[in-house]
Parts: structure tokens; C-alpha cells; sequence
């Protein structure tokens, strides 16, 4: 059993008075596909946004990739390269062609020259198989287009891990698949995943581990036939039942 | 009134011979205090845009009392206030400078809040997206945030800014001899309205332009949301 690469113990998060996560723990291991399920408010997008410290937990540990996330002293800019993240509305930045969203941080961030930028760009885009469609705005890509270029310009870093939130639930059903397509083909080249979604069907052929969420605890966890063929958990019984009368 | 006296009056070709000298002069003052004023009071809105972005109150509130005050001013009352009121703090300012301070003060307010308007205008998810790929705040800011926060209040911005050139004129009550100072100094000078109708047909020429280009945008603005 290879190490973990994402290690988050007991984490906490209040909004206010609110309190979200309630003692999360979850480790994922390289190359691992962990599936995160719950129904809505119970936490999984606050725990994504954990990871990478787009939100502040309250209290608890992150590592990631050896890294502690929530050291002061971690150059958390630096950090982030190494977690890619893909959002529900993919957050596409409107004003520049696909080229050149994928390219922001290679030059920005990375600090590579322009020419060399857009060769990684373009190869990032040519692994979501949008290549041709380099020079287009979001504007004139389709919403599967837009999240492909969105997964590309997240892999274009060369992340050790890849966050998910709902990436396919803004999308017509017709456009689903080639989103789906993009991440399974992310997983055999052997990317480690956490993909927050709805997407039973690939849960099911996809994931190595499927983690049920609700009221900001982990309920129950375990590979996929087990959680959706037999859930121990009356709470994860409900869910699975409920969605799958969907 | 003849028809002949009227145009004598207000369209007389020999009085406009005359009195060009004297508007040219005008025009190119005017011209020279749109190109301070604009950029320097863009860049004051500038600043307090950015000032705003920043979630302390040690700094909001004192941007607050800034922006309302200097909304609240009269241009003209704050530009006589510069221009009179620095000489008591020490400081000899010539006309120019008083005049772009005084618009650093007040258009830069008015900008600023045009230009906070548009950095609300972008979801918060573009800059989640940024600093997730390792972009600083900054970074984030200068390359996602802004150009799609001017974008979209582009044509305030231009609306805006004909404001300021329109109201350039007011430099004249610090002796600064802009188009509309020396249009009238030629038309007392002359003992008629043609100087004064020559420098409405150059304020027309010149923004006219600018007046169709925000109309242009305008449009496709509304065109967008539909
Ligand atoms: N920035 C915030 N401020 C205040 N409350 C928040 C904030 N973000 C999330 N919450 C609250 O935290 C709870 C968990 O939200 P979260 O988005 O993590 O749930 P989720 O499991 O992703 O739900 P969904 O399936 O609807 O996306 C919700 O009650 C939500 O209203
Ligand atoms: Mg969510």
C-alpha cells in the first residue's frame, strides 16, 4: 500500500455559528480515485475547499504531498500547483481563449516564457482533446468544452492530485460524457483523484473508494460495491436509495 | 434682428479669423489638462478600488469618509480650496497642479467607485479558480479580476470621463486659460458670440466621437444581457 498523498485529520470548519466539518479524516493514496457522495449541505465541497485552503479550516491537520497545508510558513501559491481543482461552473476566465487560461499560470506562476507556455498549454489541451479549439473564448465552446479546458488548464501544472466539485452538474446530460471521458482518461494515466459528484454510473467503474458524507462527518466508507450494494449505515441506505429511485 | 445681424452675431467667419489665435491657445490647454486629468484621476480611482478589496475597517472606514467627502464637494468650491488653501499650508502650487490635484481628489472618487462596482461584478469564482493554480491575491487581481472589472463597466468609465473633459473648464476660475476662458476673453475682447459658438462646435468635435463610441457599447451591452 503506496503512502498517502492527501492526509487530512479531524478538520473542522465553522462558518459562524455554523458548524460544517465536524471531524473529517481522510487519506487518499497515490493514484487512488476517491469518490465523495452526501446529500446537499452536508460539507463535501467545504472539505474539497479544505484541501487546498480555498477555505480556512477551524481546526484539524492537511498534508498534501508531504506538504502542511496550514503551516504559516508554507508558501501556500507554491502548494497549490500541486492540487489541481475542477468546479462545478468551471470558473473558465472569460476574457481570454482557451489558450490562454490554460497558459495564465504556466507564465504567471511558473515564470516560463511565453512560447514555452503555450507548448505546455497546448499540450494540456491536447489531452482533453481540445487542441483545435486553442484559440476559442469560452464563450464559444460548449459547457463540456468549457470544463474540458477547465481540467486542462488544472492538469497543465502538473498536479500530484486533482479535486473535483460536481464537475459534471452544470452540463446538459448530452454533454456529460466527454467530461466523464477526460477524467477517466486523467485516472489510467495514473492521476490520484477526489471527485465530489453525483455520477453514480462512474463511481461505480471508476472509483477505488467511495466516502458517504452527511451533517459534516464521514458516515461510512468503503469500495463501491460495497457502499451502493450493501451501505451498513441506515443513513447511507437512505441516500443510496433515494438517488438511485432518480 | 436681421438674419444678417444673427449670423454676424454668432457665426462671423472675420471675428473667428480673429479670435483663433486666442482659442487655439484654449484648445491645447484643454487638450493638456484632459490628458493630466483623466489618467491621474483613473489611477486615484484606481487605488481606492483596490483600497476597498481589502476586508479591514481600519481601512474601510477611512475610504468610506474619503470617497464621500470628495464626492460631496463642489469640483469648483475644492479646486478654489486647493488652489487657495495650499499657499496657507506652506505649499505655492501653480494652476495646473492645483487643478490636477483637485481632480485626483474628485474624479478619482468617482472612478473609484465606477471601477469598485466592476471588481464586485466578477464572480468570486474567477479568483478562486486563479489562486487555486498558484497566483497571489495580486496576481489574481492584475490578471483575472481587473480587465473583466473594466469590461464590464467600460461604458461608465467612458461616460465618466467625458464628465471630466467637459468639466476641465472649471480651471478657468484659477486663472487657467482653458477653450471656454479664452473663447469668452475673445468674446469680450470682440463684443461677440463667435468665439463662444466656435468652442461649443470644438468641445462637439471633440467628444462627439467618444459620445457614439459609448452609445456603440451601450448597445451591445444591452444586446449581451438579452
Ligand atoms: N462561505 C460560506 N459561508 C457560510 N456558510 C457556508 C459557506 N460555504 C458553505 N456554507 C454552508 O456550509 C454547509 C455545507 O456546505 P457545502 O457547500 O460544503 O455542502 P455540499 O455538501 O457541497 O452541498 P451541495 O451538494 O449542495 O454542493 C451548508 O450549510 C452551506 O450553506
Ligand atoms: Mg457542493
Amino acid at each position: 500500500m503506496s503512502a498517502a498523498i492527501v492526509e487530512a485529520r479531524g478538520v473542522h470548519k465553522h462558518f459562524g455559528g455554523l458548524h460544517v466539518l465536524k471531524g473529517v479524516d481522510l487519506a487518499v493514496r497515490e493514484r487512488e480515485l476517491v469518490f465523495v457522495i452526501g446529500p446537499s449541505g452536508s460539507g463535501k465541497s467545504t472539505l474539497l475547499r479544505c484541501l487546498n485552503r480555498l477555505e480556512e479550516p477551524s481546526d484539524g491537520s492537511i498534508t498534501v504531498d508531504g506538504i502542511d497545508m496550514l503551516d504559516r510558513r508554507t508558501d501556500i501559491n507554491k502548494a497549490r500547483q500541486r492540487i489541481g481543482m475542477v468546479f462545478q461552473s468551471f470558473n473558465l476566465y472569460p476574457h481570454m481563449t482557451a489558450l490562454g487560461n490554460v497558459a495564465l499560470a504556466l507564465r504567471r506562476v511558473q515564470g516560463l516564457p511565453r512560447a514555452e507556455a503555450e507548448a505546455r498549454a497546448r499540450q494540456a489541451l491536447e489531452r482533453v482533446h481540445l487542441a483545435d479549439r486553442a484559440g476559442h473564448y469560452p464563450g464559444q465552446l460548449s459547457g463540456g468544452q468549457q470544463q474540458r479546458v477547465a481540467i486542462a488548464r488544472a492538469i497543465a501544472l502538473e498536479p500530484r492530485v486533482m479535486l473535483f466539485d460536481e464537475p459534471t452538474s452544470a452540463l446538459d446530460p448530452e454533454l456529460v460524457g466527454g467530461v466523464l471521458q477526460a477524467m477517466r482518461e486523467l485516472r489510467e494515466s495514473g492521476m490520484t483523484m477526489v471527485v465530489v459528484s453525483h455520477e453514480m454510473g462512474f463511481a461505480r467503474a471508476a472509483a477505488d473508494r467511495v466516502v458517504f458524507m452527511d451533517g459534516g462527518r464521514i458516515v461510512e466508507e468503503g469500495p463501491p460495491e460495497a457502499i451502493f450494494g450493501n451501505p451498513q449505515q441506515e443513513r447511507t441506505r437512505a441516500f443510496i436509495g433515494q438517488i438511485e429511485r432518480h | 434682428m436681421s438674419f444678417d445681424e444673427f449670423l454676424q452675431a454668432f457665426f462671423s467667419l472675420e471675428i473667428l479669423q480673429q479670435a483663433w489665435p486666442i482659442l487655439w491657445a484654449g484648445l491645447l490647454n484643454t487638450l493638456l489638462l484632459s490628458v493630466v486629468v483623466v489618467p491621474l484621476g483613473f489611477l486615484g480611482g484606481l487605488i481606492l478600488a483596490l483600497l476597498g478589496t481589502v476586508h479591514s475597517r481600519w481601512v474601510r472606514w477611512p475610504l468610506i469618509a474619503w470617497v464621500d467627502l470628495f464626492r460631496s464637494l463642489p469640483p469648483l468650491v475644492l479646486l478654489v480650496f486647493v488652489y487657495a488653501g495650499l499657499p496657507f499650508a506652506g505649499l505655492e502650487v501653480t494652476a495646473l497642479t492645483a487643478v490636477a490635484i483637485g481632480f485626483f481628489l474628485n474624479t478619482g472618487a468617482y472612478y473609484g467607485e465606477i471601477l469598485r462596482a466592476g471588481i464586485e461584478s466578477v464572480p468570486r469564482g474567477q479568483v478562486e479558480a486563479a489562486r487555486c493554480t498558484g497566483l497571489t491575491a495580486a496576481q489574481a487581481m492584475a490578471h483575472v479580476v481587473l480587465p473583466q472589472a473594466v469590461r464590464n463597466v467600460l461604458p461608465d468609465l467612458i461616460s465618466n470621463t467625458l464628465e471630466v473633459v467637459k468639466l476641465t473648464s472649471i480651471a478657468s476660475v484659477v486663472a487657467l486659460p482653458e477653450l471656454l476662458f479664452q473663447a469668452r476673453q475673445a468674446q469680450s475682447v470682440t463684443y461677440n458670440a463667435t468665439p463662444i459658438m466656435a468652442a461649443a462646435v470644438i468641445y462637439f468635435i471633440l467628444l462627439w466621437p467618444v459620445v457614439r463610441l459609448l452609445s456603440r457599447l451601450e448597445n451591445r451591452q444591452m444586446a449581451g444581457r438579452r
